[in-house]
């Protein structure tokens, strides 16, 4: 078990030799996942993992991938996506350009879960979606949109109940366990690395999708983020983010309007 | 209501269920009296869908008030707290509560073990889980991890229990310091941080 003092030791190696700052992550999560990898990699000693994570640049690279949180699925939280559908989607239909950002994008599931909502909505030949996360690993498995099949079920399920009209198998095809999704869906995005912590703001967007991402975060580091996403929002563009998350508490409120209790904001002023 | 900042003498108490915990907490909870000298963070596992129906339940059944974590919320003392469904609910060193979307841990999140292991490192010997019923393992490794820093492992009576696995299987490994049933746990929680916290 690491204790306060080594992950200090940690996160400060991580920034000097890699130029990761988790400094301002919240901490038992952080604690909890090196634990986990500590135990997977059967370091005997502390020295042992700190030398290793200093030393050998591509475990350094399969640390971060293990101590950030890559869970994540399609259609996830099915009323969210009835809302992008019904509620939000729509009020862009005018423009004749839309830009949206997965910030935080991982391997890629929300990502493909909103070219299929563009296609059925006939947006997609005037959409470009950026997908970005901080680690480029879980981006190259994202970009190939191909998925385990043993989730497929449930995703399936979560499509439906999102409003989707389609036979959800008709997006893919399977082979040997996995699921490759049309090549059409990626066609769209741009996928790139892009670390919220220390990258800015480059471009303006009408949709910010950072779902499940902010939990990680200190209330500090929160704010900062937060205030990225203010400055690359256009207005009357669309903030969204995960089932527990929210702008109560940020500098952000009064600027922008609530859509019902859905965690979409949009921004108004 | 006595609701006020945790400091370092409140105890805590913990509570984790799965099948067969909520009749349990639909007994305990309207016989708990109000003011709460503790803090009770409850960890059932729930289905995944975020709605606040469970919430609802069980807070008509108290006087105390009960809250769905949010994201950040400081841990206050006379509050009942529980963890949302598709999280971990972890706590901070600095009594806040933080959550996490991580793996499922024994086919679970929430998961009981994470919030036991998460708590036992901040809150040591003022601390007490409680384990009720369920059909799994989750929990045992929980209640070691709040045994070893010097706080109390309370388990439900696996005969009063509905479905007794989990009880069963932190007897087994013998995560616990006391066998209880659902009256010993209303006591139990009633009478703590009265001789305590008497400032």
């Amino acid at each position: 078990m690491i204790t306060n003092d080594e992950l200090d030791l940690l996160l400060a190696d991580l920034l000097d030799h890699y130029g990761y700052d988790f400094t301002h992550y919240s901490r038992a999560s952080l604690t909890r996942r090196v634990n986990r990898l500590w135990h997977i990699s059967k370091f005997l000693s502390f020295a042992a993992l700190r030398h290793r994570l200093r030393s050998d640049a591509d475990y350094a690279g399969q640390f971060v991938e293990g101590i950030t949180v890559n869970v994540t699925e399609m259609f996830r939280d099915p009323l969210f996506y009835q809302v992008l559908r019904r509620d939000v989607l729509p009020t862009l239909a005018a423009k004749p350009f839309i830009r949206i950002w997965h910030a935080g994008c991982s391997t890629g599931e929300e990502v493909y879960s909103m070219a299929i909502l563009l296609s059925e909505v006939n947006l997609a030949h005037k959409s470009l979606l950026y997908a970005t996360d901080l680690n480029s690993e879980v981006l190259s498995k994202a970009r190939k949109g191909i998925f385990p099949m043993a989730p497929l079920k449930q995703y399936a399920e979560n499509y439906r109940l999102s409003g989707g009209t389609q036979d959800f198998s008709t997006y893919y095809t399977a082979h040997y366990g996995y699921a490759k999704f049309r090549s059409e869906l990626g066609e769209k995005v741009v996928f790139s690395t892009h670390n919220l912590v220390s990258d800015g703001s480059f471009n303006e967007f009408d949709l910010i999708l950072c779902r499940n991402v902010l939990i990680y975060f200190d209330k500090l580091l929160q704010e900062q983020v937060l205030s990225l996403f203010d400055q690359s929002l256009a207005p009357l563009s669309y903030l969204a983010l995960g089932s527990k998350e929210t702008l109560k508490f940020s500098s952000l409120q009064p600027r922008y309007r609530q859509l019902n209790n859905e965690k979409i904001w949009r921004k108004i002023g | 209501m006595a609701q006020d900042r945790l400091t370092h003498a409140h105890p805590v108490v913990l509570i984790g269920g799965s099948s067969g915990s909520i009749e349990v907490l639909l007994e305990l909870l309207p016989a708990l009296q109000p003011p709460l000298r503790s803090t009770v963070i409850i960890v059932v596992h729930r289905g995944n869908t975020a709605d606040s129906t469970l919430t609802d339940l069980l807070a008509h059944r108290t006087q105390i008030p009960l809250r769905e974590v949010d994201e950040k919320d400081p841990i206050e003392a006379g509050v009942i707290y529980l963890a949302p469904a598709d999280y971990h609910l972890l706590i901070e060193a600095d009594h806040i509560f933080s959550l996490d979307d991580s793996e499922k841990v024994n086919y679970t999140r929430p998961a009981i073990d994470v919030t036991f292991e998460s708590a036992a490192a901040v809150y040591g010997p003022r601390l007490t889980g409680v384990l009720l019923s369920g059909a799994n393992g989750d929990g045992t490794n929980g209640l070691l991890a709040i045994r070893k820093a010097g706080g109390r492992a309370l388990v439900q009576k696996p005969e009063t229990a509905r479905i007794d696995t989990m009880p069963q299987q932190a007897i087994k490994q013998h995560a616990f310091d006391q066998l209880v049933d659902v009256d010993e746990i209303i006591a139990y929680i009633n009478t703590l941080g009265v001789k305590t916290t008497s400032t």
